[in-house]
């Protein structure tokens, strides 16, 4: 069984994802909205795991509110919170309920979240949890016992082309790719320059790359992305560029930022799809894909459309 | 190998003496006094906080490595001051709590908090620099070992929080696996960095660990 998510790579066609986050408690009305908005507007929706080791709603239940609603899910499993046991329960759990499509990640650090006192498990890092997949998918469990019933995944990984040194950042790459990795969403990245030298590098790789797109909401929050979150630089012409928008205009400004950026991404055929991260404001998401001149031939939700060709 | 410890907070330590009128105190002779959390002088300061709280300090010693099994013979020559206490209070790491309470009879406190077997790299700063896992990675990772250097203790390379060679967890920490990539292509052993660590073997010995010389 091969994911829309799948085909929808392998079609060649600039791919759209974007992604929600759970909320604190079971109030799960605003991602559902966020869902309902977003389903028909982008070709898969990620639902974050606990992100920034905060505890959540999980991913699990997000993906399979999308799947009820009729979208298509990227389930988020960070190497965090479960030993490799749990893992692959939840794999199994995920592939019987038709999510098909994984985001593997090591997950951050407990320490920087909310139960700054909880165990970090990190029994498996992501590489060993792309390899597990593949491993459930030739039908045994990491055990070596047989699995009843068969699972596919189209499975992905995550990349820093920001990262410093780079080196070590890209032996990982490589070393997701042979342990199975088939896209790979990457950190967030505005230096378009260097993101194309790394394309460059990873075009020598079958893996479909998708550029990270997080919004700037604000000239202070680019300028603390870059001085605080690990492998995230944001060139001082943004900054100044978010700083110069008028009062109250620096979110409109941000916006256009993300559009002409995936514009660019697209016109010149950089890489093969954005991943657009909008931190919060997934309600604006919509307007990016109009910046970018996505969306104007995207489908109402529900119809059988092409969102971006 | 030093045990690096750590004093517990005054208040913990009172909490559990709380019914104790008449206390021994017993330092350690290694690595509490190279830490200074149970040599000659922070036993004497202890003695006195505790007497300063009404409390009988019937006697006091350091013992020069209170974890070995000369202990037992260092206890029983100061029975005389330990027989009428109600309690101990030891300040040795938990490998020296252990060893006293085997054979004091009586009820034994830590004073110290045991954070790690760590060494000493530089005066006054040590490291953990192995988490004695049961089987050692170290000929493959340039002798850095990353399930101890490394924060999430990750095998197959760094992860997304590392920057400009330190850990999102401490910017002052440095990211093993920056380490390692730089002592391997230092030695011209990049390829070892390319080589994929299954999963590891957290059951190589058991807990509670324990072997048996053949």
């Amino acid at each position: 069984m091969t994911s829309n998510f799948k085909q929808r790579l392998e079609s060649g066609k600039f791919v759209v994802t974007s992604e929600i986050s759970p909320p604190k408690g079971t109030n799960i009305e605003k991602i559902l909205h966020h869902i309902d908005l977003l389903i028909g507007k982008v070709d898969a929706l990620n639902v974050t795991d606990h992100q920034s080791s905060v505890m959540r709603f999980p991913s699990l239940g997000g993906c399979l509110a999308i799947k009820e609603r009729g979208g298509e899910p990227i389930l988020q499993m960070t190497c965090r919170d479960r030993n490799r046991i749990a893992l692959q329960a939840e794999l199994l759990l995920a592939s019987s309920r038709g999510i098909s499509n994984v985001l593997c990640l090591t997950g951050d650090a407990v320490v920087v979240g909310d139960h700054k006192e909880a165990k970090g498990v990190f029994d498996l890092d992501s590489l060993q949890l792309l390899s597990t997949i593949r491993q459930m998918e030739s039908g045994k469990d990491l055990g070596g016992n047989d699995l009843d019933g068969k699972i596919a995944f189209c499975a992905g990984a995550i990349v820093t082309p920001e990262a410093k040194p780079i080196e070590p950042q890209l032996i990982k790459f490589e070393k997701k790719v042979e342990a199975g990795a088939e896209f790979f969403q990457t950190q967030a990245i505005y230096d378009l320059d260097n993101f194309a030298k790394f394309m460059q590098y990873a075009r020598q790789f079958a893996v479909k790359i998708l550029a990270g797109i997080v919004l700037l909401s604000s000239a202070k929050m680019a300028k603390y992305m870059t001085d605080n979150v690990p492998g995230i630089f944001v060139p001082q012409y943004l900054i100044d560029e978010l700083a110069s928008s008028p009062k109250g205009g620096a979110l409109n400004k941000g916006i256009e930022i993300a559009g002409r950026m995936i514009a660019t991404l697209k016109k010149e055929a950089l890489c093969d799809g954005v991943h657009i991260m909008a931190i919060g404001r997934e309600e604006v998401v919509p307007n990016i894909l109009e910046a970018a001149e996505l969306s104007s031939k995207a489908p109402a939700p529900q119809s059988q459309g092409d969102p971006s060709s | 190998m030093k045990s690096i410890t750590k004093q517990k907070p005054f208040d913990e330590i009172k909490q559990q003496l709380d019914n104790f009128g008449r206390v021994f105190i017993m330092g350690c002779g290694t690595c509490a006094t190279m830490t200074k959390t149970g040599g000659r002088e922070e036993v004497l300061e202890m003695k006195k906080r505790l007497e300063e709280l009404d409390k009988l300090v019937t006697g006091w010693a350091v013992i020069p490595t209170a974890c070995d099994e000369m202990t037992e013979v260092a206890l029983r020559e100061m029975d005389d001051s330990i027989r009428n206490v109600h309690g101990l209070l030891v300040m040795a790491c938990a490998l020296g709590v252990h060893r006293v309470s085997l054979y004091a009879g009586k009820p034994v406190i830590p004073a110290l908090d045991t954070l790690f077997i760590g060494m000493e790299e530089s005066p006054g700063h040590f490291y953990e620099v192995c988490a004695q896992c049961g089987h050692c990675v170290l000929g493959e990772t340039a002798g850095i070992c990353p399930l101890t250097t490394c924060h999430k203790g990750l095998l197959n390379g760094p992860c997304g929080g590392t920057n400009n060679g330190k850990c999102e967890v401490d910017k002052e920490k440095d990211c093993a696996w920056t380490l390692i990539y730089q002592r391997l292509k230092d030695q011209g052993r990049l390829d070892l960095m390319r080589k994929y660590h299954h999963p590891k073997n957290y059951q190589v010995v058991p807990r509670p660990k324990m072997t048996k010389l053949a």
